[in-house]
């Protein structure tokens, strides 16, 4: 069978051509893809151009690290990401908890663990991630130390590190006391005596952890404030001096890292 | 060679030659702007801040009420051995709100020391010494023992061994009628010695008794 000549198409209005190639654009037509990239970028733009984020941003992810920087400088990450996932699995335990010392907040743990969709792997990751947290922070602080990484200039970092251990340790204190159950109670009787051993602030300071002379029905609300509304924002705010200083003042090289001789850089650079 | 400016500065704003200065004028106007700018910030910084410690820290100057428990009846207590008794002592938070009183009557045989004297009952406390643990009397040994840290004492509540810094606490004791009630708790020294009752491991013996001092919200003696 004989084939026919392909006729010619019609031209196109001038209004539904495509409009000429930019420069570099080949063919003149961008794609989804491309378009939803060119979007990205058009609010990314929009947003950095009145905030100049995107210099922060770079200030403090793009730095120069020492030579040897090595997985030991991952635990300060992994500290932050610990603390992280209890903020975030913290803020909806609290949407079933109930501070109620008469026998709610064990009933509304217990619903939590054996009634709640997925209720017992979110109080499992917070329960069993404060001790993982407070593990992270030893490390990361030991670390810290057998590198000689509290050195000039980085002193104040160091103090805000060993304020920020402290805190940690009475999130996990306070933590303790929220489940209500045997186990709870007794552990905050004797951790808040122990508080009181301190010579003669010790008695005040129990009292104020109590809020009254004897283990009373605003202790637990006591011990549920500080541990989810105190404690966090002087641990954010202090995360954020602490990573401020960090960016500000680079990190150090391993202890076994030798200087440069300047006499071989010379040389290499001659 | 000094500078002759240095010793001496007047006073007055007009002296030192700043523009726009009044006469007899000793501030800045701009010097007196921040300061009560920055004095406005701290009062109304103030006005919420200290409220609110205030009533954080409120409860560390508030007395707890005690009130008298009836625990039995006269006669239901062996004066040779403990009788364990449950008495509430904080209301309104449930099971945690309760503790175990031993109970035992007085004997002249044993509490022949003179502050005991013209005490109807003895009441111990089952709040361990050490660190506030439960102690259980053991019947067959004639001890209290601590389960958390092995604190042990004795039938009078004197530590025999173990980590407690001091005797088990008592309760006042008096009886009403037919009824044997238990009152406010109060701490003794290894003496017996009655002392304001004081937390747990607070040693009450020699300089103790000053490093631990009692507080607002327990009753004195």
């Amino acid at each position: 069978m004989p084939r026919l000549p392909k006729l010619p198409a019609p031209p196109l209005p001038a209004a539904l051509k495509a409009p000429p190639a930019r420069p570099g654009e080949e063919d003149g037509r961008l794609g989804p893809i491309e378009d939803a990239k060119q979007a990205g970028i058009t609010i990314v733009d929009w947003v950095d151009e009145r905030t100049s984020l995107s210099g922060v941003g770079r200030w403090l992810l793009f730095r120069k690290v020492p030579k040897g920087t090595n997985w030991f400088y991952t635990l300060g990450s992994a500290t932050l990401f610990a603390f992280l996932s209890q903020a975030v699995t913290g803020v909806f335990l609290a949407m079933y908890y109930r501070p109620d010392p008469a026998g709610g907040a064990y009933e509304s743990i217990r619903h939590v663990t054996n009634e709640v969709f997925l209720g017992q792997f979110v109080r499992g990751m917070h329960k069993w991630g404060s001790s993982v947290m407070v593990v992270l922070v030893f490390l990361h602080m030991g670390r810290t130390f057998l590198f000689g990484a509290y050195k000039y200039p980085r002193e104040l970092n160091w103090v805000i590190g060993v304020v920020l251990l402290v805190l940690t340790l009475v999130m996990a204190f306070t933590g303790y006391l929220l489940p209500f159950d045997q186990r709870a109670y007794w552990a905050t009787i004797v951790g808040v005596n122990i508080n009181g051993t301190g010579p003669l602030l010790g008695p005040y300071l129990s009292d104020f952890l109590r809020g009254g002379g004897e283990f009373g029905a605003t202790t637990l609300s006591r011990f549920y404030s500080i541990h989810m509304l105190l404690v966090p924002g002087l641990i954010i705010a202090l995360i954020g001096a602490h990573l401020y200083l960090v960016t500000k003042l680079g990190t150090t090289a391993p202890p076994w890292e030798k200087a440069e001789n300047s006499a071989d850089l010379r040389e290499a650079k001659a | 060679m000094p500078d002759k400016h240095a010793s001496y500065r007047s006073r007055y704003t007009a002296d030192r030659l700043i523009p726009g200065a009044f006469d007899g004028e000793t501030i800045t106007r701009r010097r007196f702007m921040t300061g009560s700018a920055h004095t406005a910030g701290a009062i109304a910084a103030g006005a919420f801040t200290l409220p609110a410690l205030a009533f954080a820290i409120g409860p560390i100057f508030k007395s707890t009420p005690h009130s008298w428990v009836t625990v039995g009846k006269v006669g239901s207590f062996p004066n040779n051995n403990y009788v364990p008794v449950i008495a509430t002592l904080t209301p309104g938070i449930g099971e945690a709100g309760k503790t175990t009183v031993y109970m035992r009557a007085f004997n002249p045989a044993l509490d022949t020391d003179p502050y005991d004297r013209g005490t109807p009952y003895i009441a111990i406390s089952t709040r361990c010494a050490h660190l506030g643990c439960p102690v259980r009397w053991v019947d067959a040994a004639q001890r209290f023992i601590c389960p958390c840290h092995g604190g042990v004492y004795d039938l009078l509540g004197r530590r025999v061994g173990g980590p407690p810094v001091r005797p088990l606490d008592r309760f006042y004791t008096r009886v009403v009628g037919e009824d044997v009630q238990v009152g406010p708790r109060f701490s003794v020294n290894s003496e017996l010695r009655r002392f304001s009752p004081r937390d747990p491991a607070e040693p009450l013996d020699g300089i103790g008794q000053y490093l631990y001092p009692s507080r607002p919200t327990e009753r004195k003696l």
